[in-house]
């Protein structure tokens, strides 16, 4: 039970249940559409970037597990004023804490607190099946900065 | 002789369905999962295998092993023998006409594509159709929506109320002159119901047209008789019927069989090769190029004499006492809906709860040692139909007991504790 408690803190279960900056945006200017099609999670990320590439608005729809849906609305939470760059550093970070065993390489002493709050998501390295849960939103926030329409987890 | 593979199942059940004596025949049912006893409830993704079948396939191995249909040595002769012996078991397992009519293919997936590519490439036009139902697998989809990009032909939709059960006078109102094949499962690995194949085959055959039927769950939990169904085509999976997988196969009748060009081409289905061209071999040898499953589809063989041994008549009405049992204890927990409430039901039980969603319940169950399906089950567009991104399903097989019902029942409220 204890992995699992790992799994489901409290924040997880507090954010799966309560999103946050779960609406569509009137004036996002770019959004994609991600799918996990091994479970049917499907997220679309709206985005509000201003001319100089920085989140003035972040948010979401979609329906997903718990461990999804947390990881979608603390994105949102976390990205709002970030930059196009520290959103990617951010999921370099997210993606290397999910997937892998060692220490995530450093990022910006700022971004450092803003990342403590992802370690939440941690818990799923211990269930491989699970990790594509916790960076589809992520991958879909990457997709639509970039301008790609979709994207998936295969 | 009295190898493994000619082994008969335990003694048993000369009263009362010895479920525990069944149990012990199937060793993986003693193991643990996160050090709790293993319930499992994902047989209709893939059934656990009883001894005899692990003993017979290691038995060909250890004993018993060449390649088939080639050597003049004994051993040849002998695996080939008790490998084309496993075609007449199943010929009489489903009440064919002969063991011409049984192709071995790698699964049912293959086998619906050996159709679609075969007798659809060659027998369907452009502007023809196919009549497929609204909760098909989609290895009963795919294939004929590959064929309409390559030919041209239409993929009609029989849609299901919201019971479960096809609707028949929609169906037959789809049945016209265009349409060339109907392909149907017999009973949905989502939603548990058994389609009335008889009334599905009548109303087809009266317009002329041959049916196909997906009977990878249907095997399984009833006595299928193909020759009173009528069908024109049959296909199951070796793996869900207690055998190993990468054994499948194809009913088809004879005539069908023998107007159909071959599917894949290579060794063991010519009769005569030559760089000037190539004859083929009859059927059902024209649509097995390559060599086959060989100690598998032996141990397919050990698998049907182990559920003949049981008795399907016997597991038919354990399980139904199963989903009985099941479905009345998850009934009454708040918040879960049960999917499928068709009249002629198999023991599957697909469900979501309305405060978790699918994989967190799928999660929190397998740390309990209930190990059940949750996602989509290969069947989107029925998932689309019931509106609903993926549900759980627990499904049960001849070795599962009221009280594994109850682990589940158990294990779903320590999901209701976490997420409610």
């Amino acid at each position: 039970m204890s992995d699992l408690r790992d799994l489901y803190q409290e924040v997880i279960l507090d954010h799966g249940k309560r999103p946050r900056n779960f609406r569509h945006p009137a004036d996002a200017n770019r959004e994609a559409k991600g799918d996990n099609p091994l479970c049917g999670d499907k997220v679309t990320i709206y985005l509000k970037l201003s001319p100089d590439h920085r989140i003035e608005d972040v948010a979401f729809q979609g329906r997903g597990c718990a461990i999804s849906t947390a990881s979608a609305s603390l994105m949102t939470e976390i990205l709002k004023g970030k930059t196009e760059e520290e959103a990617k550093a951010l999921f370099g970070a997210l993606h290397h804490m999910c997937t892998q065993e060692d220490a995530a390489p450093e990022l910006p002493p700022a971004l450092e607190h803003e990342f403590d709050r992802l370690q939440v998501l941690s818990g799923v390295r211990q269930y491989p099946m699970r990790v594509k849960c916790a960076t589809l939103a992520w991958h879909t926030m990457k997709a639509a900065l970039e301008g790609a329409e979709k994207a998936s987890t295969e | 002789m009295s190898t493994a593979a000619t082994r008969k199942p335990a003694p048993l059940l000369r009263n009362a369905y010895d479920v525990a004596a069944i149990r012990r025949d199937f060793p993986i049912l003693a193991t643990k999962v996160h050090g709790k006893p293993l319930v499992f409830l994902d047989s209709g993704a893939s059934a656990q295998k009883p001894r005899q079948v692990i003993d017979a396939v290691r038995e060909v191995y250890e004993r018993g092993y060449a390649n088939i249909h080639r050597g003049v040595y004994q051993l040849s002769q002998h695996a080939t023998e008790r490998f084309e012996a496993v075609r007449g078991k199943i010929a009489r397992f489903l009440n064919a006409g002969s063991a011409e009519e049984i192709v071995f293919t790698r699964n049912a997936t293959e086998a619906i594509n050996l159709v679609a590519q075969s007798y659809g490439r060659t027998f369907f036009e452009k502007g023809d159709e196919v009549v497929v139902s609204e909760m098909e697998h989609h290895a009963n989809i795919v294939p004929w929506q590959m064929l309409a990009q390559q030919i041209g032909i239409k993929v009609a939709v029989a849609p299901i109320d919201d019971a479960g059960e096809l609707i028949m006078d929609k169906f037959a109102a789809l049945l016209g002159p265009r349409t060339k094949l109907v392909a149907i499962t017999h009973c949905s690995n989502v939603l548990g119901t058994v389609t009335p194949a008889s009334e599905i085959a009548r109303l087809a055959h009266a317009k002329g047209i041959p049916v196909l039927f997906d009977g990878s769950q249907a095997v399984v939990h009833e006595k299928v008789d193909l020759r009173a169904l009528d069908a024109d085509f049959y296909v199951f999976t070796g793996h869900k019927l207690y055998g190993p997988s990468g054994t499948g196969v194809l009913y088809g009748k004879k005539a069908l069989l023998k107007k159909m060009p071959p599917y894949q081409g290579g060794g063991d289905m010519i009769a005569h090769v030559s760089f000037a061209g190539t004859t083929f071999r009859e059927p059902p040898h024209r649509f097995e190029a390559g060599t086959p499953a060989i100690a598998e589809v032996i141990g397919l063989g050990a698998a049907i004499d182990y559920v003949e041994g049981v008795g399907r008549e016997r597991i038919a009405e354990w399980e139904h006492q199963l989903r009985d049992y099941a479905t009345a204890r998850l009934s009454a927990i708040p918040g879960l809906t049960i999917y499928g409430r068709a009249k002629n039901k198999a023991a599957i039980i697909s469900f979501t709860l309305d405060c978790a969603h699918a994989h967190d319940i799928g999660t929190i169950l397998d740390e309990e040692g209930v190990a059940i399906r949750a996602g989509h089950h290969c069947a989107e567009p029925l998932m689309d139909r019931l509106n609903v991104p993926a549900t759980a399903r627990a499904s049960f097989a001849m070795y599962n007991t009221m009280e594994e019902a109850d682990a589940l029942v158990r294990a779903l409220e320590k999901v209701r504790e976490m997420f409610a």
